[in-house]
């Protein structure tokens, strides 16, 4: 008798799970690692205003994501490097690529002495070609005349994992050092002519904190997190600019858009732009075959773009600017 | 004599035999999906790797460039990182490992507190490799930094010594790897040798002890020699762990491609490489890291053979002793 009812109970069980999970809509999302923890806030928000609507971002990488969305095992992908032409033309029911937030990258260093450093194009450029290798290096120095640099070996500290942070950092310097662009060039991982690798922010961010001498490339919410002093960095406009929400915030405002919406900063060339900041691209496709979950994925993305980006400077993210989020709902209305 | 119960017995077995032997068919089965899923696993890499075998041949191995983003991909920097830091931690660990064997299986100490502490040794095997990992961040890159620190300065006229230990000191070094990996091959080292030297018949150390030796000189001159290829066969195996191993080495290497003498600098293997950079790999970045992990199971493999090879070949002469 007992064994029958736990039988019963339990095929309830388990049919009530299936019920319930045939009257929900289910979105499957997949890519970057950056803004995943926004991403990954944005579902559980809009799943306690929705019940009925479950998102499931997996953060497993740029370059997995695009993999998995154009081989249509998912509902939306997110990439960093937004997706290239090539990668577009083997999707066929179309791509469109939204950005839905954005981020700075910073350089953080350990010298516990020095609060404010400031890096000139030129230094900072140098020191990631391996070029300068001192702190005390005059071409550092000249830059901060109120500051005693120690006579220390620069440790450089990069990422060792292929990354969308390596790409847009990469692509920045390349942008701006043309011995950069020639020594080592842009890509999501590249062979860095110093320093020691660390896999993911975590591990560039353990390295920085570990020894001091240390600089390295860190997302902004990574380094705002775990306390790493930031250096100005000089723009194209020779100030020097601290990143802050605000001065990321001042670079994104001041993007010019394509039609398609895929753009970086690369040297931005405001007053008060800092020069490090990206967006990242949620990928949806043209033409959806089941009509309710195009609606559930619309009316998710929306949210994000408006109530949703009130998360970002908790976790660390640049909030669009207004002029951003009204072109990228343009584009998300052009969804099918 | 002649009774009727085994007659009955025999008829029994026979009718037995007859039937079909599921158990066997069933252990068959499952050694045979062993064996296919380890050819598989190689001919599924080889498959991918294709591409990059066929650009590179065998230039792969002794080109000094991995430059993802110019398709320039060679595994020397890599292959030699592996090589070294496998080789550093056997310079380290076997000593103490063989150390502690000979210690385990002589009675210097009660039995129990010789159990506890092979245990303990053989419990080391057991922390999984991300623990060494975080393990060797907070504990091992502190202490080789400030070593490092010191050496630099130190050794600064010092020929040969000024090239192994030149500045810059990075605490994620190919010498932190060396060291963490050199504990984590640790227990492979004990167990095997211990299991070595615990199989040296009684009657060679009675017989050397007859002679009127030492203990001493009755370990180093009878028993180690006779346990040699044990102690050999749990070295080769070590270095098998030790090259293959991932995560740790991953977290405390530094994770570089460039070519240095120095124990201090940042280094690579061909094992982190794939851990670092599979996961955001494209078109021949990706058949030329499937090549590295083809090269490096076929080296790993290589040499667990050789190392099972010399194992069984020392069971088979300890068996003739005995």
């Amino acid at each position: 008798m007992k064994l029958t009812f736990f039988i019963t109970l339990a095929i309830g069980a388990v049919s009530a799970i299936f019920a319930n999970s045939a009257a929900a809509q289910q979105l499957s999302g997949a890519g970057a690692s950056f803004p995943a923890p926004l991403y990954q806030r944005w579902a559980v928000e809009y799943n306690k205003l929705h019940p009925n609507v479950q998102v499931n971002y997996q953060s497993v990488g740029s370059g997995a994501g695009v993999k998995q969305f154009t081989q249509g095992t998912v509902d939306f992908a997110a990439s960093d490097a937004a997706m290239s032409d090539e990668e577009i033309e083997k999707v066929k029911q179309g791509v469109v690529m939204i950005p839905a937030t954005a981020g700075s990258i910073v350089v953080a260093y350990n010298l516990p002495e020095v609060k404010d450093l400031k890096l000139s194009r030129d230094a900072y450029a140098g020191i990631f070609l391996g070029k300068i290798t001192k702190w005390n290096d005059p071409a550092i120095a000249k830059d901060n005349p109120d500051v005693k640099l120690p006579d220390l070996p620069i440790n450089v500290a990069f990422r060792s994992d292929g990354s969308g942070t390596t790409f847009v950092f990469t692509k920045h310097l390349s942008a701006i050092s043309p011995d950069f662009a020639d020594e080592v060039g842009t890509d999501k991982s590249v062979t860095w002519p110093a320093g020691a690798g660390g896999k993911g922010n975590e591990g560039v961010t353990a390295l920085v904190k570990q020894a001091p001498g240390t600089i390295g490339y860190v997302e902004y919410g990574y380094a705002v997190n775990n306390g790493l002093s930031m250096a100005s960095l000089q723009n194209k406009a020779g100030k020097f600019v601290k990143p802050t929400d605000e001065s990321g915030a001042a670079t994104l405002g001041h993007v010019e858009f394509p039609e398609n919406l895929r753009i970086w900063p690369e040297d931005p060339a405001g007053d008060d732009d800092y020069p490090i900041a990206t967006f990242t691209w949620l990928l949806l496709y043209k033409k959806y075959s089941d009509a309710a979950k195009l609606k559930a994925l619309k009316e998710f993305i929306t949210y994000g773009l408006t109530d949703g980006q009130k998360f970002s400077s908790e976790l660390g993210y640049i909030p669009l600017p207004a002029a951003v989020v009204e072109k990228s709902k343009a584009a998300l209305a052009s969804v099918q | 004599m002649q009774t009727d119960a085994p007659a009955i017995d025999q008829g029994g077995i026979k009718e037995f035999q007859k039937r079909p032997d599921v158990f066997r068919a069933l252990c068959w089965l499952a050694s045979a999906a062993a064996v296919a899923t380890l050819a598989w696993i190689i001919f599924e890499i080889a498959r991918q790797s294709a591409p990059a075998v066929h650009k590179f041949g065998l230039g792969f191995l002794t080109a000094s460039k991995w430059v993802p983003n110019r398709s320039i991909f060679g595994v020397a920097p890599f292959l030699i990182g592996t090589a070294t830091s496998s080789l550093i931690a056997l310079i380290f660990a076997l000593p103490l490992g063989l150390a502690i064997a000979i210690f385990l299986s002589e009675d210097f100490l009660p039995l129990p507190v010789r159990q506890f502490v092979r245990f303990t040794v053989e419990m080391l095997a057991a922390i999984p490799s991300v623990v060494y990992g975080l393990w060797g961040i907070f504990v091992v890159i502190p202490l080789v930094q400030a070593f490092g620190s010191w050496a630099v300065v130190a050794f600064k006229n010092i020929p040969v010594l000024n090239t192994i230990f030149a500045p810059p000191a990075y605490g994620n070094s190919m010498l932190t790897a060396s060291l963490v990996l050199a504990l984590m091959i640790l227990p492979t080292i004990t167990a095997i040798s211990r299991s070595a030297l615990v199989a040296v018949p009684g009657t060679l150390r009675e017989g050397a002890y007859a002679l009127g030796s030492t203990r001493w000189e009755a370990i180093f001159g009878v028993i180690l020699p006779t346990a040699a290829p044990g102690i050999v066969a749990a070295t080769i195996l070590a270095l098998g762990r030790a090259m293959g191993e991932t995560m740790a080495v991953a977290m405390l290497i530094g994770n570089s491609s460039r070519l240095t003498w120095s124990l201090l600098s940042p280094a690579g293997t061909l094992a982190g490489l794939l851990a670092n950079q599979f996961g955001e790999a494209e078109g021949l970045q990706v058949s030329s890291l499937m090549y590295a992990a083809l090269l490096l199971v076929v080296l790993t493999l290589f040499v667990n053979i050789a190392g099972e090879a010399v194992l069984r070949y020392t069971q088979k002469q300890t068996a003739g002793i005995r």
